[in-house]
Parts: C-alpha cells; structure tokens; sequence
C-alpha cells in the first residue's frame, strides 16, 4: 500500500539487525534488538496487520527487553575459574 | 543497579508513568471484542506496568505492590477461569467454549457471545500478567536483592 514507507523500514529493519548481531557491548546490543522490535511492528502495522503490530510492539519491544536486561546484569565480564 | 539503592528521578518517572500503562492495559483487555487486542496484549501491558516498578525501586519494595508468591496461584486462577468458561458452556449443552450456551438469565444470543469473550479475556490477561512477574522473580533467583 505504502510501498515507500515500507521500504524505508525494510532498511532500517536491515541496519538495527545487523548492529544488534556485530556489536560487542550487550547491553547496547538489546536495546537495537529492542529497535529492530519496534521497526518490525511498524512494518507489522503498514501491512495492515494491526492485531499482529500490537503484540510485537508489547512483547517485542517491552517485556523481552527489560528480560534480557535483568540477565545481562547477572552475568560479569570475566569468568570465574 | 548494582551500587545505587535506587535513583530518585527513574523511580519518581516510573511512579507516575505506570498507572497509565495499567489503565492502557485495562482498555485493551474490556475492548478485546471489537479493536485490536485483547487478553494477551492486556495482559502483557499489566506485566510490563508492574515490572517497571520493580526495575525501578528494587526488587524489595516492589513486594510491597504485588507479592512474589502471588504469581502462580493468580496465573493458576486465570487459566481456571479461562477453562471455567468452557466447561460452564459444556455442561449446559454446547460445545467446548461455545458461548451461546453459558447458563446467564437475561441475555440474548449476542450478548452471551460478547460476555462469553469478555470472560476468556480476563482470564487470560490476569494468568498472562502473572505469570510474566513470575518470570521476572524466577529470573531474579540467587541474585543478591538491593
């Protein structure tokens, strides 16, 4: 429908993607996999499919990311043996 | 989140933001029948309102809002009430969740139908909201609480 919107999400759908699997930082790694959540729900809602948007956006961009962040801060940097 | 007890501005934010995600949240679940949403999405907001706050202020006062050891009886009630509804429609006649049969005095077809739904969406938002907290303290397990 809007084929030019949809194109611009699809690159940056792309670049969020590429920099949450490169990056080494994992903190900054989920908050792009937090943005790349939140692109695909709005590609989700361009599309037409409001219902499938609306989860993505909650779960995606929401629950999952604060989940991760609680995990990442039980890890330390070094191992321990 | 490690050295600071808690910062005040973050906490002072999450205190007046998350109100609103719950009556969101709210909205969603009561206006499942006809709008985009409904007991998963409702119910997900829930969980997310009440897990800022326990980001925010700590593990210990969080407790103070909603209690750990409430997380699996709640989401044990929601999906009771989800199969509650089903089997109140099986016993009186229908199928399995088939709304036109629950045993409601003065409703028409259409409006068992929607009450039916409206049943099933607050089940499955309170066992969704529940059982996602859980999730959060289960993950929390062993760490040190600050």
């Amino acid at each position: 429908m809007y084929w030019e919107i949809e194109a611009l999400l699809f690159v940056f759908l792309i670049i969020t993607a590429l920099i949450s699997l490169y990056i080494k930082d994992l903190l900054a790694a989920v908050v792009t996999l937090s943005a790349f959540s939140f692109i695909s729900a709005l590609i989700y809602t361009v599309m037409g499919a409001i219902d499938v948007g609306f989860t993505e956006a909650v779960v995606g961009a929401g629950v999952t990311g604060i989940f991760f962040v609680v995990l990442i801060f039980q890890t330390s940097r070094r191992s321990g043996d | 989140m490690r050295k600071h007890k808690y910062n005040p501005i973050i906490l002072m934010v999450s205190r007046v933001v998350s109100p609103f995600i719950m009556i969101f949240g709210l909205y969603v679940i009561f206006h499942g029948h006809y709008s985009p949403g409904g007991g998963f999405q409702g119910g997900t907001l829930l969980a997310a309102a009440l897990l800022l706050i326990r980001l925010a202020a700590g593990f210990d006062i969080a407790q103070i809002q909603f209690k750990r050891i409430l997380g699996t009886p709640l989401g044990s009630i929601g999906v009771l009430i989800y199969f509650g509804t089903g089997f109140l429609a099986m016993i009186s006649g229908g199928e399995f969740l088939n709304y036109g049969f629950l045993p409601f005095a003065g409703f028409t077809e259409a409006g068992l139908r929607a009450l039916g739904i409206l049943m099933v969406e607050i089940g499955v938002g309170l066992a969704v909201m529940a059982i996602l907290v859980a999730i959060y303290d289960d993950l929390l397990e062993g760490y040190p609480h600050d």
